[in-house]
């Protein structure tokens, strides 16, 4: 086990509550949205009905899944206009808010792996299968290839996203099953094994964070201490490595599509390299030449 | 990363067999989770007969591309008879539907489930409840219905929502006694919506007339099929041939009678005044 836990320098700079600020209120946004879902059927106060593939809001805000939505457009049907408003709504918000946003802030998901990571972090659990994390978008395509060739949504009949989130509101059944089984993948097999590298609903929400407004950005990459613990702690950690370190010139702006804008990396940073800006934040550094690789920077 | 310059050819030979390799990995593996994926919506597909879709819902197949699981149809009914199927249930996951001997459909007028949908997987042309085609009632066990057996039961006769339409009584004889009526429940599959009323209601400890999705309740005719009488009708008149009166070649004295068969073609007139055929024993006066 290391002797040091990650962020511990953090905590003993920022205190306990400033190394945790963004956890919290991640947390804080994760069980507030299936509060207001619960309100519902527990207390019988209607404000949101239904669940995250569809949901309808005071009886006027209509919120949509748009990779559901796809889906059911591939089998053939054509749904109603209150549908396409609200997966309008939901593109809209997460290209302004980070596309993997949904990942970090809503995903009840989020909330299992997250504990299996840390609980193998504190058992000193390390290695495990490897697979690649562009798994995802080969996942992605195949539930839309699917979705075209059965006529239905195959893929929703086993997503545990989707699943969990409806057990919780409608019932669980034996999605208790489905969701401990994500939880031991997570915790012996695969780091970030689910929303890392099999996800085809984060990896849907990743194309729009290509192009999302707000991301983290090492705006104060050169009072990094290498300390690594941004890497540690970070479910993505490919993303951070271009915009800490200036990889071929890169700007301090995280552009990686999967940054999940966690901001588990602004917690962890005793030196206060990451805050949350815009992806336009990348102008102030002139210092480096053109960018090379990462390409959508602005013009 | 830093490829060696010197062996630029090879390396991105190298580049190209390694890129080819990890698409094959790729594609294998989640081809394989494609083919598990795609055999169970197959299965999926097949609903069981217990589980009722909501009115309005389309057929199964374009039904389970078109819903989304949201539950709002869920939300809307004022009974709350529906329910989301979870993954140990044999309806495909997250998709609504009820039983009806736990809760049959109340056939709300306004049909809010229907409203609720936000994809059409409930098609929003149903605005009649009564047209409305959620499944079939067949009357499954004609040993054990208490109206075969010739008792008055009539239940779901009476709690059917579209009662004389949708369920009638027809009267047959019951050839058990030879002197009373069987009363036979009969379900018309143009005005059955389906709601499940008659087999909640069915007072048998296990429903003897049950509500079945229309595909499995529902035999279909061969489609070049006439019925005579019908097209009859409807032409106003014989379609072949006009009907001529039959012609028998009888005995002399004879005519026939459709089910008495032979009988003379016309009794003697009784004589006037001629006392009937009475027994002399009977006839009174002295032996």
């Amino acid at each position: 086990m290391t002797p040091e836990r990650i962020g511990a320098e953090a905590v003993a700079a920022k205190g306990w509550l400033g190394a945790h600020k963004w956890l919290l209120l991640r947390r804080a946004s994760q069980l507030s949205i299936l509060a207001l879902f619960l309100l519902g059927p527990l207390a019988g106060v209607w404000i949101v009905k239904g669940n995250l593939t569809f949901s309808y809001t005071l009886d006027i805000l209509p919120l949509t899944d748009p990779y559901i939505l796809l889906q059911t457009l591939l089998t053939g049907h054509m749904p109603e206009v209150k549908a396409f408003v609200g997966a309008a709504i939901v593109l809209v918000f997460y290209l302004l808010v980070g596309g993997r946003a949904f990942c970090a802030w809503v995903c009840p998901v989020n909330m299992v792996t997250d504990a299996a990571a840390w609980l193998r972090q504190r058992l000193g659990i390390k290695g495990g299968a490897h697979i690649s994390r562009k798994t995802r978008y080969w996942i992605l395509a195949l539930t839309l290839l699917l979705a075209a060739l059965t006529g239905t949504l195959a893929w929703e009949l086993v997503n545990p996203v989707s699943m969990f989130h409806r057990g919780i509101i409608f019932g669980l059944g034996a999605t208790w099953a489905v969701i401990l089984a994500l939880f031991l993948l997570e915790l012996f097999v695969m780091q970030d094994g689910w929303c890392g590298r099999l996800c085809p609903v984060g990896a849907f929400y990743s194309l729009i964070g290509k192009v999302s407004l707000v991301r983290a950005a090492a705006v104060n990459r050169a009072a990094c201490n290498d300390c690594m613990d941004c890497f540690a702690v970070c479910p993505e950690p490919q993303v951070i490595r271009p915009a800490l370190k200036g990889v071929d010139g890169a700007g301090p702006v995280i552009l990686a599509a999967n940054c999940t804008n966690c901001g588990r990396c602004i917690d962890v940073c005793s030196k206060d390299v990451f805050v949350f800006g815009t992806r336009f934040g990348s102008k102030v550094d002139k210092v480096s030449p053109p960018v090379k690789s990462m390409a959508p920077v602005c013009k | 990363m830093d490829s060696e310059k010197p062996k630029k050819a090879p390396a991105a030979s190298q580049a190209r067999r390694q890129f080819l390799l990890e698409s094959a990995r790729m594609a294998c593996g989640v081809g394989l989770l494609g083919i598990g994926i795609g055999l169970y919506a197959k299965q999926a597909k097949a609903l069981p007969p217990l589980a009722i879709r909501p009115p309005g819902a389309l057929a199964e197949k374009a039904f389970l591309g078109a819903c989304v699981r949201c539950g709002m149809c869920v939300r809307d009914c004022p009974y709350d008879i529906l329910s989301l199927a979870t993954p140990d249930q044999p309806v495909a996951t997250g998709t609504p539907y009820f039983v009806a001997r736990e809760l049959p459909c109340e056939m709300c007028v306004d049909i809010p489930c229907v409203k609720a949908c936000p994809t059409g997987a409930l098609d929003h042309s149903l605005t009649d409840i009564n047209k409305s085609k959620m499944g079939l009632a067949v009357l499954v066990d004609q040993e054990n219905c208490l109206n075969f057996l010739g008792l008055r039961c009539d239940i779901c006769y009476r709690v059917c929502p579209v009662i004389d339409k949708a369920i009638t009584l027809e009267q047959q004889l019951n050839a058990r006694t030879g002197k009373h009526a069987l009363f036979i429940p009969v379900v018309h599959s143009d005005a059955c919506t389906g709601c499940g009323k008659c087999e909640k209601a069915c007072p048998l400890p296990v429903a003897a007339i049950k509500v079945y999705p229309t595909e499995l309740a529902k035999g279909e005719p061969g489609k070049h099929y006439r019925l005579g009488w019908v097209e009859q009708q409807k032409a106003g008149g014989s379609l072949v041939a006009p009907d001529v009166p039959h012609q028998y070649n009888l005995p002399e004295g004879m005519r026939y009678e459709p089910g008495k068969g032979l009988m003379p073609s016309e009794a003697p007139p009784a004589a006037p005044g001629s006392q009937p055929a009475v027994p002399k024993a009977l006839q009174g006066g002295k032996l």
